[in-house]
């Protein structure tokens, strides 16, 4: 394990939460912790900022123990170097922009003008220098984040802590502000832990995704490794969604979007260049031949898997090397005589298709 | 619907319909009103001035300025530590301590005069303990000051308690992982943004020790110059100098308004401030 990553191994009660993992983040690489409301994705990241002490466990960044519970080490927040970005940014009101990013080398002994250079390169660098004297709540989502984000950076972290980075946003700001986000942690180069519910987010953002249900990690890969082999049904849920990065071509009305060998029809006049397509399960309509019909998107596929439920079927298929999710009643999985290694041809409608910048 | 709009009205927004409501709204203020006015009215201002100069007045004035200044010192000394612990923080009891804190409003200041005598006068539960060190409390300038303490730090406190509370916790969050140690963090995120509760308390519990009566007489007695603060100084005079009686009187009101109006003034200013 690189010592430059976040290593933590987490003990902890909480109410009726019993948190138990293990996780390490390489420097550099993004996980996304993932989990139904209340499975302690919150009180993860709390434990490894230092602001809730775990009943045993060690947690360590950079080589740096931050806490051990067996050698009695518990660094104090302050002390960890870690950077945080709370769900509403909670950013400083009564200070600017400036004074804002500037508040952390104040705290660790910067005197006043440094400080106030520094931050001013640190505004620049994310494109904020306009907003620098403004207060937090004359400042739109986006810059609000991205000025947490300068905060957390300047301060000197090793790792970053975010908290639904997102969920403050409203739908149109998003996609624009997603890909601004990728830049900046990509840019940091530091291990960082992303907690969010949207799976256009954890696949845009992370490198892996790490699941938490009812406080235990059920599996931890890359979103294709969690797609093709889900552990638990919330996990299928999550990852079965047809999920894809795509190249959506120039152009109006209907155009193409690849993915990888594949290539979809799609609706989706203010997209262009690289985004994301999702279509859901139940969408997907099979069939032994290939049927003329208004579906503009046909592929000849191979049955990977069938997972079956109480009136329903999950058909994982293979597409030229994508992986594919249908959903159909059981009484048809029958009637086509589905099983592992058959053949078949999947359709999906364009007009269900969603593509997202 | 039959709403009819009330004399005066000349906005958009929609009428509640109430009319009646204005005219019972009027009674409260015309009676306040009333008798503040009267008192204000009662003398000339020269002859308030003259009034004012008498060595009564006077030294009534200094000594409710320097005890009310120390009451007020020691209110915010010691309630600001037990207000942010109030806002912040969980501990068996804490609910004792909610009523224990309001408890001098609601009880009769004379009540709590005899309160203090029977803990701290020279046979009381602490009281004996200290006139074996030679300190007598009660009929003291102290006695005075701690009287005040009593009955208007509550006030502090609550104002206080709401100023911490009313400061997300997860601003100090974010300072400690920035680097800010738990005193810096409330040095530079917590007291600045609490700031203008925290002063409007001040002013609030300095007003009230201002006025304080019941308690003071009780337990510190009536001594001019020793323990004759205002309030107290209009009642002895009173009955036998009405003039300057109406004159400390008319002292007191006009400090209790320039405290009101120096609250709002500063909260306004410390609101914009803060963003």
């Amino acid at each position: 394990m690189a010592e430059a990553g976040l290593a933590l191994a987490l003990a902890h009660r909480r109410g009726a939460l019993a948190l138990e993992m293990e996780l390490e983040v390489a420097a550099g690489e993004t996980v996304a912790l993932m989990g139904p409301s209340g499975a302690g994705k919150t009180t993860c990241l709390e434990l490894v900022a230092g602001l809730l002490r775990p009943r045993q466990g060690r947690v360590s960044c950079g080589g740096r123990v931050w806490f051990d519970g067996a050698a009695g080490r518990d660094l104090a927040p302050e002390a960890r170097r870690v950077g945080v970005l709370f769900q509403d940014y909670a950013l400083f009101p009564h200070l600017d922009a400036r004074a804002n990013v500037a508040y952390g080398l104040r705290a660790r002994g910067a005197g006043r003008a440094e400080a106030l250079r520094a931050a001013d390169a640190w505004l620049e660098r994310l494109g904020l220098r306009e907003a620098s004297r403004r207060r937090p709540r004359a400042l739109s989502g986006g810059e609000r984040q991205r000025v947490a984000l300068a905060r957390a950076l300047a301060s000197g972290a090793q790792a970053l802590l975010l908290d639904e980075p997102m969920g403050a946003l409203d739908v149109a700001t998003r996609a624009a502000v997603r890909g601004q986000l990728r830049g900046v942690l990509r840019d940091a180069g530091l291990p960082t832990l992303l907690v969010t519910h949207d799976a256009v987010d954890a696949l845009a953002l992370g490198d892996r995704v790490a699941v938490l249900e009812a406080g235990r990690l059920t599996q931890v890969g890359t979103h294709d490794a969690l797609a093709l082999h889900p552990r638990t049904s919330f996990v299928a849920e999550l990852a079965g969604r047809n999920l894809y990065p795509v190249a959506v071509a120039a152009g109006a009305g209907l155009k193409e979007a690849r993915a990888g060998a594949v290539v979809f029809h799609v609706l989706a006049d203010q997209v262009e260049g690289p985004a994301f397509l999702v279509f859901a399960p139940s969408e997907v309509t099979l069939s032994a031949e290939r049927r003329p019909g208004s579906a503009q998107n046909v592929f000849a596929a191979t049955v990977r898997e069938l997972r079956a439920g109480t009136d329903r079927v999950s058909v994982v298929l293979d597409a030229s090397g994508l992986t594919m999710t249908a959903e159909i009643t059981r009484p048809a999985a029958e009637q086509l005589g589905l099983s592992p290694g058959r053949d078949v041809w999947a359709a999906v409608k364009a007009t269900a298709i969603g593509v997202y910048a | 619907m039959g709403r009819e709009p009330a004399a005066g009205e000349g906005d958009d927004a929609r009428r509640d319909g109430l009319w009646g409501f204005a005219l019972l709204a009027a009674v409260l203020p015309l009676f306040l009103g009333l008798a503040l006015l009267a008192l204000l009215t009662s003398l000339t201002p020269a002859t308030l001035v003259r009034h004012l100069a008498s060595e009564t007045a006077l030294r009534a004035l200094a000594l409710t300025l320097r005890t009310t200044l120390v009451a007020t010192l020691i209110t915010v000394g010691l309630g600001t530590p037990l207000a942010y612990v109030l806002a912040r923080r969980r501990f068996p009891g804490r609910g004792v301590v909610d009523v224990l804190i309001d408890l001098p409003v609601t009880i009769p200041p004379v009540v709590a005069g005899v309160a203090l005598l029977l803990a701290f006068g020279r046979r009381g539960l602490l009281g004996r303990s200290l006139e074996a060190f030679g300190v007598t409390l009660p009929f003291t300038t102290a006695a005075v000051v701690m009287a005040q303490v009593f009955i208007a730090s509550p006030f502090y406190v609550k104002a206080a308690r709401a100023g911490f509370a009313a400061v997300d916790a997860s601003l100090e969050a974010a300072a400690r992982t920035l680097g800010a140690s738990p005193w810096r963090t409330f040095r530079t995120v917590t007291l600045p943004l609490a700031g203008p509760a925290l002063l409007a308390g001040t002013v609030l519990a300095w007003a009230r020790a201002l006025s304080e009566f019941g308690a003071t007489i009780m337990f510190a007695g009536n001594l001019p110059g020793r323990t004759q603060t205002l309030t107290l100084a209009v009642m002895t005079a009173i009955e036998t100098d009405l003039d300057t009686a109406v004159a400390v009187a008319t002292l007191a009101l006009l400090l209790a308004a320039a405290a009101l109006l120096a609250a709002r003034l500063l909260s306004r200013r410390l609101e914009d401030g803060r963003g």
